[in-house]
């Protein structure tokens, strides 16, 4: 079983455009709240907790652009799978500072991995993001390596 | 609605018996205090369509597993609406910052989305602490979002830098 051709591994090691995003308390309350969080700090909006940039940088679609699922035909540039049904996997991710209201962020997204396996329920091929997230004097404020799922 | 609670783990009080502690810690003690084996407080989590609703809005995440029952079950096979897994992951992240004081920092988590969960479970998420090095003022945390019957559906780590 290789679902994986030469075509979809040779975009491991290529990039997103650079994606920036300027945050917005507002943005941060909603998260918090939706959350659950107990910090006064994050359910203020001084301050967004970490997992705030989930999803953060990813292009927002067109409704005409959406699949049938609900998620983007074509999320970002990259190899069209032979797997559709996308899960999250998990993360791991390094904090530097703290990302408050009115920073202006840039993430860069590299994927860096495609693997497949034979999971319990069938095929899985497995996406592994690597992502940089610098403010606007280009320091960095987290790195981020990160699991998607197709089934 | 969704509700969680801090809830005291079974053995609130600290203890002065074992060698290996299982004390829960409220909050984060100077790093000279902390011991292996200590553990962290567990918090219920009891997602509702609400909030899985409020929380895909937040992410802007449309994916219909989080809020189209026929479409989870029907459409992609799951066995009801699916709780996202980086909500959980944003779980294991407060199980650790609910816990550290206000100078102390969280400088590292990660987390794996194992098994899935579905709307209507109750989770609980915890954690304990596995290493301890007081030169660096780090503390290394062993992390886990857990469905009622044990099983741990997402686990996790952290690394946290203490003020003192």
């Amino acid at each position: 079983m290789a679902l994986l051709t030469d075509e979809h591994l040779s975009w491991v090691g290529t990039a997103d455009p650079p994606a920036t995003v300027e945050i917005s308390r507002r943005d941060i309350v909603k998260y918090s709240t939706a959350t659950e969080q107990q910090q006064k700090k994050y359910l203020a909006g001084d301050e967004a907790p970490p997992m705030f940039v989930f999803n953060l940088f990813a292009e927002i679609p067109a409704m005409d652009a959406m699949r049938n699922d609900g998620l983007a035909r074509r999320a970002r540039q990259g190899p069209s799978l032979p797997l559709k049904r996308m899960m999250a996997g998990g993360t791991n991710v390094d904090l530097r500072r703290p990302i408050r209201p009115g920073d202006v962020l840039t993430a860069t997204r590299t994927l860096v991995g495609l693997s497949e396996k034979q999971g319990r329920s069938g095929p899985l091929i497995f996406l592994e993001y690597q992502t940089e997230v610098v403010d606007a004097e280009g320091r960095l404020v987290m790195s981020e390596h990160q699991t998607g799922i197709a089934r | 609605m969704s509700t969680p609670q801090d809830t005291p783990g079974p053995d609130a009080k600290p203890s002065d018996a074992d060698e290996t502690s299982t004390r829960v810690l409220t909050s984060a003690p100077a790093i000279s205090e902390i011991m292996v084996g200590d553990v962290l407080p567990q918090r219920r989590h009891t997602p509702s369509n609400v909030s899985l609703f409020l929380y895909n809005a937040a992410v802007w995440n449309p994916h219909r597993i989080h809020y189209d029952a026929a479409y989870a079950t029907e459409g992609e096979g799951h066995a009801g609406i699916v709780v996202d897994g980086p909500l959980q992951g944003d779980w294991i992240t407060q199980t650790v910052l609910n816990w550290l004081g206000p100078d102390d920092n969280l400088v590292r988590f990660g987390y794996q989305n194992r098994l899935a969960t579905h709307l209507g479970e109750t989770l609980v998420s915890g954690g304990t602490v596995v290493a301890v090095d007081i030169a660096a003022r780090l503390v290394s945390l062993e992390l886990f979002v857990a469905n009622e019957a044990g099983t741990v559906t997402t686990p996790g780590t952290a690394t946290v830098l203490l003020a003192s």
